[in-house]
C-alpha cells in the first residue's frame, strides 16, 4: 500500500513540480501516473523510494513514513525499473538481475537461483541468457531483463517509469500482455508512469491523471472514459474515448450466440428457408465435431447441392478474451461484418458484430445519461 | 598480431643500436659511455619515471573523480581548461620552471615530471567517469546502493578503460620528458643525451637516445596489456558490437 498526503515538490529553481497530490495506491493494485510531459509524474513516482526529497506533505509505505526508513533500505525494498533500463554493461544478465540480492547479501547460490527464476518469469531461457552480456542482447530483451531486475528481491512495490517506453510498437504490446500476466501471478503494488493513454487504460486498475502537478483524477479506466471530469480529461483521453474504452471488454462479455447455425452436412433448401425466417444474410458453418469452419450467405445457396461446396472459409476469428477494440478492427477488415468466437479446439462460442457493439455502447451512453441527471437533480 | 611484429621490431632495433654504440667505445677523441653506466642510468630513468608516474596516478585519479561530483560542477570546468592548457605547455619550460624554482637535480625533475604526467589522468579519469550513462547511475542508486557501492561496482569498472589509457600515455610522454630531465642535472638517460648535445657527438646521443626509445615501447606494450586484463569483459563484447554494425 502507497499514501501520499498533502505532497508539495518545489525544485531548487522554483519549479513546483508536484502541487497537493492525495492519492492511495492499494496493495496489489495497478496505478498508472498519466499526463503530458512535465505535468510531474516521474517527480511524484521518484519520491515514493526517495529518490527525490519531499518539500513537505508525508508518504507512507504499509502505513510507515518513508522519511523513517534509510533510504537504501527503502530502494531496495521497493523495485524501480525506468525507460533507460540502465544495464549494467560491465555485468552479465544474472548479475544484473541479483543486484539487490547482491546489496542484501544472499548467498551466491540463492542469487543465482533467483535470476534463473526470474529469467524464466519474463520468458527468456536461462540457460542462453545468465551469462550474456547487455549488449548481446536486443532492445526488447533488455526491457525484460530491466523488469526481472526490478523483481529482483521480490519487492512488494513497483516502481515503473515508462519501462516500455524506448521500444518498437509491436514488441512493445508484447511485452505489455506479458507484463500483465506476470503482475496477475505476482500482485505486486505498483506506481507506473506512462504519457501514453493507450498504455494506462491497458494496463491500469487505476489512472492518476496529472495536470501541471496536479491530480485532476484518480478513477479506474472505464470510469475515467466513460465520465471525464473536465475539459482537460476529455480532451486528453482524446474524441476516440468511446473507440478506447472498447479495450475494456473482451469479446466473451458482449458476443452473442449466433440466429442461424448450420452443419455441413445439411440440406442447402432448408438452411435458406431457415435463414429467410430469421432473416440473416450469413451463417455460421460447423462440422461433425461443432467446429467452426466458415462463412454461408444464403444468397449462394440458390441451386447447389451441398453445402461443403459453397461455404467460404472465415479471413479472421478471435477468441474469447480478445478485447473489443481488436475485435472491432477484424471486423472492418472481413468482408461481412461478423466474427466468429472461437475456443482453443475451434469450437463455437458466439458471434460479433456492429449491431452488438452498438447496442452494448448504447447501453452505456444511457446509464451515463441517467447518472448525470441524477447527480444533476441532487446537487 | 602485426602490431606485435611492429613493435618487437623496433624494439630489436633500438636495443641492437644502443649495444652497438657501446661497442664502438671510443669516437675520436671522446669515449663512449660504458655499459655499467648505460645500465645504471636506464635504472635511474625508470626510476624517475616509477615516482613521478606513482604519484601522478595517486593525486590525478581522485582529482579526475572528484571533478566529476555535483559539488564540484563550478569548478571543475576550470580544473580540466588548466589540465588540458597545462599540456601545451611545451615539456622544456616545464621543465626549466621547475629546475629553477627547486634547484637542479633529481627533486625538481620529478616535481616537474609528476605535475606533467598527472594532466591526461585528471583529464581522462574525469572523462571517463562523466561518460558512464546517467541511466546506469540512476538504475544502481534506485535500487538503492549507497554512493560508494555506486563508485565502485559502478562508476569506476566503468570508467577503469579509460583512466588506465591515460596513465599509458602519460607513462609514455613521461619517458620522453625524463629524458629532458637531463638538462637540469636529474641524471638517467637524457645524461647522455646532453653530454652527446653537449660535444656534439652524434653517437653519443644516440646511446642514450635509443634505450630512452625501447623503454618507452617496454612499457608501453605492458601497459596495453594492464588495460586489456582490467578492461570488464562486458565492455569488451560491447565493443565488438559496436564494430560490427
Ligand atoms: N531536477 C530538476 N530541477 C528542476 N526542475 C525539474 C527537475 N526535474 C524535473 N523538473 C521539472 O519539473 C516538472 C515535472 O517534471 P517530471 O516529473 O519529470 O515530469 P513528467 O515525468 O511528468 O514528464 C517539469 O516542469 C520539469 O521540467
Ligand atoms: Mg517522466
Amino acid at each position: 500500500m502507497i499514501r501520499l498526503e498533502n505532497v508539495y515538490k518545489t525544485y531548487p529553481d522554483g519549479t513546483e513540480a508536484v502541487k497537493d497530490l492525495n492519492l492511495e495506491i492499494s496493495k496489489g493494485e495497478f496505478c498508472v501516473f498519466l499526463g503530458p510531459s512535465g505535468c510531474g509524474k516521474t517527480t511524484s513516482m521518484k519520491m515514493i523510494n526517495r529518490l527525490i526529497s519531499l518539500t513537505s506533505g508525508k508518504i507512507y509505505v504499509d502505513d510507515k513514513d518513508i522519511m523513517s526508513f534509510n533510504p537504501n533500505e527503502l530502494r531496495r525494498n521497493i523495485g524501480y525499473a525506468i525507460q533507460n533500463i540502465g544495464l549494467f554493461p560491465h555485468l552479465t544478465v544474472w548479475e544484473n538481475i541479483a543486484t539487490v540480492p547482491m546489496l542484501k547479501k544472499w548467498s551466491k547460490q540463492k542469487q543465482l537461483d533467483r535470476a534463473e527464476e526470474l529469467l524464466e518469469l519474463v520468458g527468456m531461457d536461462p540457460s542462453v541468457f545468465m551469462y550474456r552480456y547487455p549488449s548481446e542482447l536486443s532492445g526488447g530483451q533488455q526491457q525484460r531483463v530491466g523488469v526481472a531486475r526490478s523483481l529482483g528481491a521480490d519487492p512488494d512495490i513497483l516502481l515503473m517509469d515508462e519501462p516500455f517506453g524506448a521500444i518498437d510498437p509491436i514488441t512493445r504490446s508484447k511485452l505489455q500482455d506479458e507484463f500483465l500476466k506476470i503482475q496477475a501471478k505476482i500482485k505486486k503494488t505498483i506506481a507506473f508512469v506512462t504519457h501514453d493513454i493507450e498504455e494506462a487504460i491497458k494496463m491500469g486498475d487505476k489512472i492518476a491523471l496529472m495536470k501541471a502537478g496536479r491530480l485532476v483524477q484518480y478513477d479506474d479506466p472505464a470510469t475515467l472514459l466513460t465520465y471525464p471530469k473536465d475539459e482537460f480529461v476529455r480532451n486528453f483521453v482524446g474524441a476516440d474515448r468511446v473507440l478506447k474504452g472498447l479495450r475494456l471488454y473482451k469479446a466473451k462479455d458482449v458476443m452473442k450466440e449466433p440466429p442461424v447455425t448450420v452443419k455441413i452436412d445439411e440440406d442447402p433448401a432448408r438452411v435458406k428457408k431457415r435463414m429467410e425466417e430469421s432473416n440473416t444474410k450469413w451463417s455460421m458453418v460447423t462440422d461433425e465435431k461443432d467446429r467452426f469452419i466458415g462463412w454461408i450467405a444464403s444468397d449462394d445457396i440458390k441451386g447447389s447441392k451441398s453445402i461443403k461446396e459453397i461455404y467460404k472459409p472465415p479471413t479472421v476469428t478471435a477468441g474469447p478474451d480478445t478485447p473489443l477494440n481488436e475485435a472491432l478492427s477484424m471486423m472492418i477488415n472481413s468482408t461481412i461484418g461478423t466474427l466468429a468466437i472461437l475456443d482453443e479446439d475451434g469450437k463455437m462460442l458466439g458471434v460479433l458484430s456492429f449491431d452488438i457493439i452498438r447496442d452494448m455502447l448504447g447501453q452505456e451512453e444511457s446509464e451515463q445519461q441517467k447518472e448525470t441527471k441524477a447527480s444533476g437533480e441532487k446537487s | 598480431m602485426r602490431r606485435y611484429v611492429i613493435l618487437f621490431t623496433l624494439l630489436v632495433l633500438f636495443v641492437g643500436v644502443t649495444i652497438w654504440m657501446t661497442a664502438i667505445q671510443q669516437v675520436g677523441m671522446f669515449k663512449m659511455f660504458p655499459p655499467g653506466k648505460v645500465v645504471r642510468e636506464t635504472i635511474k630513468h625508470l626510476q624517475i619515471v616509477g615516482a613521478a608516474e606513482a604519484i601522478a596516478i595517486g593525486i590525478g585519479v581522485p582529482v579526475g573523480f572528484i571533478a566529476t561530483r555535483r559539488a564540484m560542477r563550478f569548478v571543475s570546468p576550470v580544473l580540466v581548461g588548466i589540465a588540458n592548457v597545462g599540456q601545451t605547455v611545451p615539456t622544456l619550460a616545464f621543465i626549466g620552471i621547475a629546475g629553477a624554482v627547486l634547484g637542479m637535480g633529481y627533486r625538481a625533475a620529478v616535481v616537474a615530471l609528476f605535475i606533467y604526467a598527472m594532466l591526461p589522468i585528471i583529464r581522462n579519469t574525469y572523462a571517463g567517469i562523466n561518460s558512464v550513462d546517467p541511466a546506469v547511475k540512476e538504475a544502481a542508486q534506485g535500487m538503492g546502493m549507497s554512493r560508494a557501492q555506486v563508485t565502485w561496482r559502478v562508476e569506476l569498472p566503468l570508467a577503469r578503460p579509460v583512466i588506465i589509457a591515460g596513465i599509458r600515455t602519460s607513462t609514455v610522454v613521461n619517458v620522453g620528458t625524463a629524458a629532458v630531465a637531463g638538462m637540469i642535472g636529474a641524471g638517467g638517460l637524457g645524461e647522455l643525451i646532453v653530454t652527446g648535445i653537449a660535444v656534439r657527438v652524434t653517437q653519443l646521443t644516440v646511446q642514450g637516445a635509443a634505450p630512452t626509445a625501447a623503454l618507452a615501447i617496454i612499457l608501453d606494450s605492458l601497459l596495453g596489456e594492464v588495460e586489456n586484463v582490467l578492461t570488464p569483459r562486458g565492455l569488451k563484447v560491447m565493443k565488438e558490437k559496436q564494430w560490427q554494425q
